[in-house]
């Protein structure tokens, strides 16, 4: 058996101190294999948001372990962990969170570059990346100049362009509507039918659907982790070819 | 990622946020150019002072009546003026020039000018008080002694009597007599306050029976052979004042002896003063212009934090992020002072309220260091608060 992509045992998160301590998360324990599709949901304040950017070593763990692709990340020192955030880890927002008054292109080589890419190479990279989630003719539009689904598109080809073992989105559709969340979650099918690991929150039943596990979050703690379709299986939303714009 | 990479990535980040980069840019200019230019300017004043006084002439003494017009006890008279050309008790002495001088009008073809010193004096004076003629010729030892009613004009009164025709011997009047023009002055640099060519110049004996009447000498110059004999020249002089005057030993002289240096010395004093006073002014400036620019650079700081999140998430290690803010910093800084020099040596070929500004290279330095100090603080300060921030909190900073 291959090792897991993450692994956490007893999790704990906890905002504030005396009276107005907030218990975000009560000992979260999970597991990940590599090529998984996993969906959180959960209501508002139930903590997915805190262990996402844990997961994404945004974020301190309280307590508890936390093994990225076998390696304890409360362990790293600052430049281990932009090693690991950089090479590990691709962040999808729900803010999109792209470098304002900069391109596309150019905010996609970002990641390439503090990785040590060279110039050449990152370019031809960060277009692949483009046209994988069909943006290869926006590449030169800054981010005000694009919709809110094309904003996330190009915010996921960020996230995946290093080839990250794991790809994190936290509500990406949250900001979208429904035609660009479609465009967005057709890219996010393709990418696990084509073997990527990526762990999703979502508010949306349509959007758990389709993931190939399914956990709920309530007030901190795993109520449910239900396997909706099997591990080597593509899931049921992708479609074969590209995804559409 | 490689040096030439992060300072790309820091032009890159100039460019595109160019209103943020003109208006530190800005900022910085303004106070680096006011503080140089300031400081130039009380330089400059403090300089052409010097000048002026240089032009009296390092070799003479001017001996002036202590009281005010003296009306009591002796005073300043010509034969006290005869007494100091004495080979014997003062063999220093190279020439002695009493002068009167007083406002008076002068008038010319319905057109009149009033100038604030209308001297009276020997033809010596012209070569004493280092006061060459321009066009035409001083008056000489004969004029004087005939008494004749010649006058030798400065500049300004030339131009404003004559503007178009050649002055010289033509005749103005002054106090009901007419002075035939035998010469103008060549002109001389005026500072501030008053116009060294705003003056006109005549035999002794004319403008005393014309404009002064016959009482005591405005002042006597006295002109020593060499500049390094003035002190001997002071002492001679003194002494025999003491003696014409009957001043007893240890009472206060009527009269007072300034030499050109001792004129140079306080004059240069004042100047020092102007010079700081501006100095603090400037200082003031550059601290308004400080604050502009730290007051653009946190106006920003809840964007860079966030980009510095974003940046972070990406995998930015901490070194990179604050490698690539402070040349963000330095450049903004940099230019800026660059530019600030620029304008202010540019201002500085231009006259500013009268005076012509001197550069000061040590004000410079001062401004250019203090304004970068400033930038590179307030520019890399909140960047290395950030780039230490776990992410999220970056992220989420307001
Ligand atoms: N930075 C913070 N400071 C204090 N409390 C926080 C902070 N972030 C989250 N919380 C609290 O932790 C709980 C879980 O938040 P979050 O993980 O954002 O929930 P979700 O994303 O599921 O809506 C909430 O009660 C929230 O108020
Ligand atoms: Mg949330």
């Amino acid at each position: 058996m291959t090792r897991p992509v993450l692994e956490v045992r007893g999790l704990r998160k906890t905002y504030g101190t005396g009276e107005a301590t907030v218990h975000a998360l009560r000992g979260v324990s999970l597991l990940v294999e590599r090529g998984d599709y996993v969906a959180v949901m959960g209501s508002s304040g139930s903590g997915k948001s805190t262990l996402m950017n844990i997961l994404g070593a945004l974020d301190g763990p309280g307590s508890g372990t936390y093994l990225l692709d076998g390696v304890d990340v409360s362990r790293l020192a600052d430049r281990q962990l932009a090693l690991a955030r950089n090479r590990l880890i691709g962040f999808i927002f729900q803010a999109f969170n792209l470098i304002p008054r900069t391109s596309a292109l150019a905010n996609v080589e970002l990641p390439l570059a503090y990785a040590g890419v060279r110039p050449r190479q990152r370019r031809e990279r960060a277009m692949a990346a483009l046209a994988l989630v069909g943006l290869a003719d926006r590449a030169r539009h800054e981010p005000n100049q694009l919709s809110g689904g094309q904003q996330q598109r190009v915010a996921v080809a960020r996230a995946l362009v290093t080839e990250p073992a794991l790809l994190l989105a936290d509500e990406p559709t949250g900001n979208l509507d429904t035609r660009s969340t479609a465009d967005v979650l057709e890219v996010f099918d393709q990418l696990s039918a084509a073997g990527r690991t990526i762990v999703l929150i979502t508010h949306e039943p349509e959007v758990g659907d389709r993931a190939k596990r399914l956990i709920r979050l309530v007030d901190g703690r795993i109520v449910t982790d239900v396997r909706q379709s099997p591990l080597d299986r593509v899931p049921v939303g992708a479609r074969p070819g590209r995804p559409g714009r | 990622m490689s040096f030439a990479e992060v300072l790309r990535f820091a032009l890159r980040g100039l460019a595109a946020n160019k209103l943020r980069s003109a208006l530190t840019m800005l900022g910085i200019l303004i106070g680096v150019a006011a503080v140089i230019l300031l400081v130039a300017v009380g330089n400059g004043s403090a300089q052409a002072i010097n000048e002026r006084i240089e032009a009296l002439g390092t070799n003479t003494v001017t001996v002036m009546s202590a009281g005010r017009g003296g009306s009591t006890g002796p005073a300043l008279t010509e034969p006290v003026a005869d007494a100091l050309a004495d080979p014997q008790l003062a063999p220093d002495v190279a020439a002695v020039s009493p002068v009167v001088s007083a406002a008076a009008t002068l008038t010319f073809a319905g057109a009149d000018h009033d100038v604030n010193q209308f001297v009276g004096t020997t033809a010596s004076w012209f070569a004493s008080s280092n006061t060459p003629v321009g066009s035409g010729s001083a008056f000489t030892a004969d004029d004087e002694a005939q008494g004749r009613r010649v006058v030798v004009l400065g500049r300004t009164v030339a131009e404003e009597l004559f503007p178009r025709a050649d002055p010289v011997g033509q005749q103005v009047t002054v106090g009901g007599a007419l002075f035939t023009v035998t010469g103008v002055l060549a002109p001389k640099s005026s500072t501030g306050f008053q116009d060294g060519n705003d003056t006109a110049v005549a035999p002794l004996a004319a403008v005393r029976q014309v404009v002064t009447g016959y009482g005591a000498l405005t002042s006597i110059l006295v002109r020593a052979k060499s500049p390094d004999r003035v002190d001997a020249v002071q002492a001679q002089v003194a002494t025999i004042l003491n003696q014409r005057l009957a001043v007893a030993a240890g009472a206060t002289a009527p009269y007072r002896i300034q030499n050109a240096s001792q004129l140079l010395a306080t004059q240069t004093e004042t100047a020092d003063t102007f010079t700081t006073l501006l100095g603090a002014v400037a200082a003031i400036s550059l601290l308004v212009g400080g604050i502009g620019i730290t007051n653009i650079m946190l106006v920003t700081v809840t964007e860079r934090t966030r980009e510095i999140g974003i940046r972070k998430a990406l995998g930015a290690p901490r070194r990179v992020i604050l490698t690539q803010f402070l040349i963000e910093a330095t450049l903004l800084s940099v230019l800026g002072g660059a530019l600030g020099v620029a304008a202010a040596l540019a201002g500085s070929s231009f006259s500013i309220v009268g005076v012509q500004p001197v550069i000061v290279p040590s004000s410079v330095g001062l401004a250019l260091g203090v304004s970068i100090a400033i930038g590179l603080f307030f520019g890399g300060l909140p960047a290395a608060r950030a780039a230490r921030l776990r992410p999220i909190d970056a992220l989420r900073y307001e």
